[in-house]
């Protein structure tokens, strides 16, 4: 622990959050929440008659009506011939009252744009007056009408009208001179959607290795150039953009990338021996690449093998049937795995919990965590306590744990153990107070009682007395620790 | 705070973005005329269902309804119509659709209503599919989506990445175009003020748009006064912060979509899932959406009280009495008696949920990385999160928070955790780290903390401003987070004497439990206060200089919408950031209307960092 502890204590306990916990024991929240929800639903013999409300949603929760719903329910219906409106009767018919504008029919003549602005006036009334020449040229007719080819438009010019989203050919732009002004101006602007339209033209009428050399120099075209060829996966290029950027470690990452796209298991594991290990990545990055490739290759073989198990009826896997394949799981999920199904194996063997440690040098920590959880999940305790026990030079055991022993006792507890594993390891807790919230909360009541006398705290015995059932031995244990003469109480 | 409380200025009603866009829809539905079959994208599913409905496009001959996926599509409709997003993926399946009828010699009518643009991308790949000029174009100008009284999202989650990440400015336009239409209805608005580049970018672009404006419109009442631009890296600490105000959480447990939820059967105790939207017509939710989670469960309570006595008013009533009750009331009450129970469940639900992910340290966790308390400790509670396999996206929240406050990682922690978080959650991650370092949200200490030959080049690139040639695409080498030196200046850790008060809070902290205030908004605060950046200088110093102040029309005699401010967060704003807003808002007497790019949060952001099969 740090010397800040007891600054940090302080300031936990004494200020802000402690007003409010989501601990569980923290009952006062909770029980404000079961009383509300009491009276709400004594109040619902009243409501739950007939709700028209209610009428109006699906089992889905949909509106009846939007159109989430309805695509929901044209999908589901089955075949290539889904359901149409025309002919649907029995849906409510919701437009009537929701909808008040104007029939259909009449809304082209509504929005015949700029020439007829008067003709606003009658869904607008809300509208001011002055909105409406802001809003109309919006609405006017689809952009691809304004083809126009004829202008005779400066580079900027023409960057301006592609901005305003006019048609604008760039063809008449020969020279490299005017090809990179277009290109700058469009930066200038900062719209990167003219950016893209440019750089488009410039990847089709432009040598590449011209175009990276003008890119590397102008980052937020090159940016926007990288992300093109991302979006339409033009790998190759953009391969060579990177080789030509010496950006190594990208260039090795968007190979790496692809195996994304592998589905099949084995194809993928070529992949990744043949084309990304001796990738220029960083040295780390390396490694990461290289235990990639290792797993899967592992992975490959153990699902192969245990398929056959399983098939054959081992028993193991008849007892506990595998959820999933175990093909592209993580490193700490096969370590699982293989301690669920192999872990008696000795390290000679691929599958064993110990040759996935050694390969992968897995730290003791997540491995005894991983352990931890797969021995518990099948309830093998001697396992479980094997993986504390430690043997000193004289030969006394001693339990030891990398992680907290508070941490032990939650995973044992998630995974059902018994009552009288659960004490075992709560007493190994060292902190005292830990050790009696711990105790307390899985109801191990000889833990609370022996630490309370152990800090010679006679009053929170008697406290924790009133909290157990009349007669019980634990009860006894405490009445018989109280009469203690030779005890020095401290309180 | 204030010494004098000025009433805020009521909120302009934003609805009539909602008529727009539903009349400019039918007008290119009509633009198609008979009977058609509409293909959607799912993404914009929602937020159609919000200003339209089946029986509008139903009017409008729209026959059949279909989502846009990348299956065969079956129909024998001679016209098909497909409203998609500018998506590659979805014009290339559409090109195959062509193709193929051609092939088939089947003969339709083909129309794509892009939203809220079209990219000159999509028709260079109608072009290359060798379709263009089979299908016609259009664009639908969806920009403003107004989710609530005042939250307006532009439903464009992946500007996020694309900007941030990708250093694609392609959104930027639309963003100013946004701007351009709410000034145009509710403005003019009076002065803008910005941090960040690409809040600059957008102001450049509108500023643009205002100058080709011919008409000028000086003596109308604006609704609007003030634009605040912020882009989500100058702050990046918010929104990895779990939230602990009840819209927030319901956010991040539930995922609040286009203003929507659905609540499962967990929280609606029957067998099936209920849908609702979370706004300010639910009264119940208006009274608990912004207050912090250990708040609610007393405002329930009194509400279920008071719901009880209403409807206990019934006894004793005589038949005319009764009918009015049923006529005026009940409907009310049976409404609220809805949400109430749906609020309650969804609290529940909430609490079992946090209780068992161990909510409690995780938040203790959040705060000693936020004051920069037992480090090395935090790093082993992220570890054991790690080793777990507790949820890949919390734990990769916590490496986040952990490297942006602490300057970035230093090497062996940042080697280390990166191991560990790839032995847990899949090798692949490895791109993942990739894009994180990227945008600057895990960064590896430099040795040293000197600049490499690289980094001097690029940040001299960046902080260029005079050749024009700003640049993003180093700009996470460049930046350092500089957390704590903000911190200190902003006062964004509050020192108080015994207990936070959260019940009635005297600050924004309230939203993060009294642990800290968000810096977005707490620099908000600091520049309406002063009116205007003088006196921030070390602040801006540390967030690498990109504020601005500019003054777009002559201040007008309209005092009151000076106070009605429209904070644009460029990247996405959280629901904890609206919230402490809102409360500012109350202190000092202003409305903020919200105008983001989408609602985000730690989950969204770190999602959208991954990499998947393209």
């Amino acid at each position: 622990m740090s010397r800040l502890k007891g600054d940090e204590e302080d300031y936990w306990h004494a200020s802000k959050c402690k007003a409010f916990t989501f601990e569980d024991e923290d009952e006062d929240g909770l029980s404000q929440l079961k009383e509300s929800k009491r009276a709400v639903n004594s109040i619902k013999a009243f409501v739950d008659e007939e709700d028209e409300e209610w009428e109006k949603f699906t089992w889905s929760g949909e509106p009846v009506g939007s159109i989430s719903w309805s695509i929901q329910e044209t999908s589901s219906s089955r075949g290539p011939e889904s359901r149409s409106f025309a002919a649907d009767k029995s849906r409510p018919d919701v437009s009537s009252s929701f909808y008040s504008f104007p029939r259909p029919g009449s809304f082209s003549s509504l929005f015949k744009g700029k020439s007829r602005p008067g003709s606003f006036q009658s869904i607008s009334d809300a509208f001011l007056d002055t909105n409406i020449k802001y809003v109309a040229p919006e609405l006017r007719k689809p952009k691809s009408e304004y083809q126009d080819y004829s202008g005779d438009w400066s580079t900027e010019e023409s960057v301006r009208r592609m901005q305003r989203g006019k048609m604008c050919s760039m063809e008449r732009f020969r020279s490299l001179k005017e090809k990179l002004q277009l290109l700058d101006e469009a930066v200038r602007l900062h719209d990167g959607n003219v950016i893209t339209a440019v750089l488009i033209f410039l990847k089709r009428t432009l040598r590449s290795d011209i175009l990276f050399r003008e890119l590397k120099i102008r980052q937020v075209a090159l940016r926007h150039f990288i992300h093109l060829l991302k979006e339409i996966s033009d790998q190759q290029l953009l391969m060579e953009l990177l080789r030509f950027l010496e950006w190594t470690e990208e260039l090795a990452l968007c190979k790496y990338r692809e195996h994304l796209d592998i589905l099949d298991a084995e194809e993928r594991r070529d992949f990744l021996k043949s084309k990304c290990i001796g990738l220029p990545f960083s040295s780390e990055d390396a490694a990461h690449v290289q235990d990639h490739y290792t797993l899967l290759e592992r992975q490959i073989i153990i699902e192969a093998s245990d398929k056959h198990l399983e098939a054959s009826g081992q028993e193991l896997f008849r007892k506990h049937p595998r959820k999933a394949s175990l093909l592209f799981k993580p490193l700490v999920t096969t370590l699982f795995y293989s301690c669920i199904y192999h872990y008696t194996e000795g390290e000679g063997t691929f599958s064993s919990p110990t040759n996935l440690r050694k390969t992968f040098k897995i730290p003791e920590k997540l491995y005894v965590l991983t352990a931890l959880a797969a021995r518990a999940k099948l309830r093998s305790w001697v396992d479980v306590d094997a993986l504390f026990t430690t043997k000193n030079w004289l030969g006394y055991t001693k339990k030891k744990a990398p992680v907290g022993f508070h941490r032990v006792v939650e995973i044992l507890h998630k995974n059902g153990a018994p009552a009288q594993v659960l004490q075992d390891y709560i007493r190994l807790v060292e902190d005292a107070e830990m050790r009696i919230s711990l105790a307390t909360k899985y109801k191990c009541h000889n833990v609370v009682i022996d630490t309370y006398r152990d800090l010679k705290d006679r009053q929170q015995l008697m406290v924790y007395r009133c909290k157990l059932d009349r007669g019980s031995p634990e009860e006894e244990k405490i009445d018989s620790i109280l009469s203690n003469m030779q005890i020095r109480w401290k309180n | 705070m204030a010494s004098q409380r000025l009433d805020a200025p009521e909120l302009p009603d934003f609805t009539i973005l909602k008529r727009l866009a539903r009349d400019q829809l039918i007008y290119l539905l009509e633009q198609l005329p008979g009977k058609k079959d509409l293909f959607i994208e799912p993404e914009l599913m929602s937020p159609l269902d919000r200003i339209a409905n089946v029986s509008i496009l139903k009017q409008h001959d729209v026959d059949k309804l279909y989502k846009m996926e990348n299956k065969p599509i079956y129909t024998n409709s001679d016209q098909l119509c497909f409203l998609i997003r500018p998506r590659i993926k979805h014009i290339k399946h559409i090109a195959n659709l062509v193709n193929e009828d051609k092939k088939a010699g089947v003969s339709r009518k083909y129309k794509i209503i892009f939203s809220p643009q079209k990219f000159y991308t999509c028709d260079m790949i109608l072009e290359q599919e060798g379709v263009y000029g089979d299908v016609t174009t259009d664009e639908w100008l969806f920009y403003l989506l107004p989710l609530d009284d005042d939250i307006i999202s532009m439903e464009l989650p992946e500007f996020y990445r694309d900007y941030f990440l990708e250093g694609n400015q392609r959104w930027i336009g639309t963003v100013a175009r946004a701007l351009h239409l709410l000034n145009s209805i509710f403005g003019p608005m009076s002065k803008v003020y910005g941090i960040g580049r690409c809040a600059k970018m957008v102001y450049d672009m509108w500023k643009e748009l205002l100058e080709d404006e011919d008409i000028v419109h000086k003596d109308r009442k604006p609704d609007l006064g003030l634009v605040f631009m912020i882009d989500r890296d100058v702050d990046y600490i918010t929104p990895l912060c779990s939230q602990v105000v009840y819209e927030g959480l319901v956010d991040d447990i539930f995922r609040i979509k286009c203003g929507s939820v659905e609540f499962g059967p967990e929280v609606t105790s029957s067998d099936k899932s209920v849908k609702i939207l979370l706004n300010s017509q639910d009264k119940v939710f208006e009274e608990i959406r912004n207050e912090h989670f250990s708040n609610v469960f007393s405002s329930l309570s009194q509400k279920a009280r008071n719901l009880q006595t209403q409807y206990d008013k019934r006894r004793g009533m005589d038949i005319k009495q009764m009918k009015s009750f049923v006529a005026q009331e009940l409907k009310g009450l049976k409404q609220e008696h809805r949400m109430l129970s749906l609020h309650i469940g969804a609290c529940e639900s909430i609490m079992k949920k946090k209780t068992k992910q161990d909510f409690q340290e995780l938040l203790k966790t959040e705060h000693s990385l936020l004051e920069g308390f037992e480090i090395r400790e935090s790093v082993s509670v992220i570890e054991e999160h790690i080793n777990r396999q507790i949820s890949p996206i919390e734990s990769l929240r916590l490496m986040c928070l952990l490297s942006l406050t602490e300057n970035g990682l230093v090497t062996k922690d940042y080697r280390s955790l990166k191991t560990q978080y790839l032995q847990s959650y899949g090798p692949e991650h490895l791109l993942t780290f990739s894009n994180l370092k990227r945008a600057g949200l895990v960064t590896e200490q430099a040795p040293g903390e000197t600049l490499t030959a690289v980094e001097n080049r690029v940040s001299k690139l960046v902080t260029d401003k005079a050749v024009g040639k700003l640049t993003d695409a180093f700009s996470s080498l460049a930046k350092k987070s500089h957390f704590r030196g903000i911190s200190k200046k902003l006062g964004l850790i509050p020192r108080v004497d015994g207990d936070y008060d959260l019940r009635t809070p005297k600050d924004m902290a309230y939203v993060f439990s009294g642990a800290y205030t968000p810096l977005s908004c707490k620099i908000i605060e600091h520049v309406l206060v002063r009116k205007g950046w003088t006196g921030l200088e070390e602040v801006t110093r540390l967030l690498n200089n990109i504020e601005f102040a500019e003054q777009l029309a002559e201040r007008n005699s309209f005092s009151d919408s000076h106070r009605t401010i429209v904070v644009v967060f460029l990247g996405g704003c959280t629901f904890s950031e609206i919230s402490a807003l809102r409360f500012l808002g109350k202190e000092i007497g202003y409305k903020f209307v919200f105008l983001t790019t989408a609602i985000t949060n730690g989950a969204r952001i770190l999602e959208s960092m991954t990499e998947t099969k393209s």
